[in-house]
């Protein structure tokens, strides 16, 4: 931005207070009941449980454009006891998927890693759907100091 | 032109389980921005990942804007016999990426 070297300070901060009140009006956001229909989508009714899985994510995030997150089930991963797919899902992104991912009992360990955008400070959850058919869950609360998707682009 | 990352291991005992990394170079235009004059910018992200290793898929993932710019993704394979992996990207606007690597297995 080449003209801010020209305006003063305080046309400066009048431009970015009037820019933050924008990016929070913006109404374009998941809620936790789209996350929970999200889910559904893919758990169709079933069970989920916590536990087994390990979602890692850093607590405090600085920048919410790339956030590490590594999810691990455990599993044996064998042709009967696999983990068959992860799921990620988030509370205030505009939309609640994050990713799924489909392994198989060649994946030998059920675990990825990969980064992820979040927009607030909200709760992330991993689902792994095991060859059983049974689901379970993991959820972690993340705090987010600068936001990602929501900004303007220049 | 976009561009590809993979890191697979040149070497491997049969059997072992082995650590896959990759990286694609995309924007990932999550479709929920707007510019400065109110307009949408539309979406343009890479929505489907997969691994093939000699033919045969061991990995798929489905991607959603939520997916930081210039995907990575790391996942585990059993190594089983020596021969090649094949990735595939594919998104929004056409756009598919492949690259390949090649394993040997003692």
């Amino acid at each position: 931005m080449i003209e801010t070297t020209t305006t003063d300070r305080r046309a400066f901060l009048a431009a970015a207070a009037s820019a933050a009140l924008l990016v929070t009006l913006r109404p374009a956001q998941a809620t936790p009941a789209s996350m929970k229909a999200a889910i559904n989508d893919i758990v169709k009714g079933a069970a989920v449980r916590p536990g087994r899985v390990k979602l890692d994510v850093p607590p405090l995030v600085e920048n919410g454009n790339t956030v590490p997150l590594t999810v691990a089930v455990e599993s044996a991963m064998t042709d009967k006891d696999h983990v068959v797919s992860i799921h990620i899902f988030n509370e205030k992104n505009p939309q609640p998927n994050v990713g799924n991912f489909y392994l198989g009992p060649r994946a030998g360990r059920a675990q990825i890693a990969t980064r992820m955008r979040l927009s607030d400070t909200q709760t992330i959850i991993a689902i792994a759907k095991l060859s059983d058919g049974s689901f379970w869950s993991d959820s972690t609360e993340v705090v987010v100091t600068l936001a990602a998707c929501t900004e303007e682009a220049t | 032109m976009a561009s590809a990352l993979i890191n697979v291991p040149v070497t491997a005992k049969r059997g072992d389980v082995i650590e896959i990394k990759t990286l694609i170079s995309h924007v990932m235009e999550t479709g929920f921005r707007h510019t400065m004059t109110g307009a949408v910018i539309p979406r343009n992200i890479v929505t489907d990942f997969s691994c093939r290793y000699n033919g045969v898929e061991v990995f798929r993932a489905e991607l959603f804007s939520a997916f930081s710019a210039n995907p990575f993704i790391a996942f585990f394979t059993t190594a089983t016999e020596s021969g090649t992996f094949e990735f595939r990207w594919s998104g929004d606007n056409g756009f598919i990426e492949t690259a390949s690597a090649s394993i040997t297995v003692a």
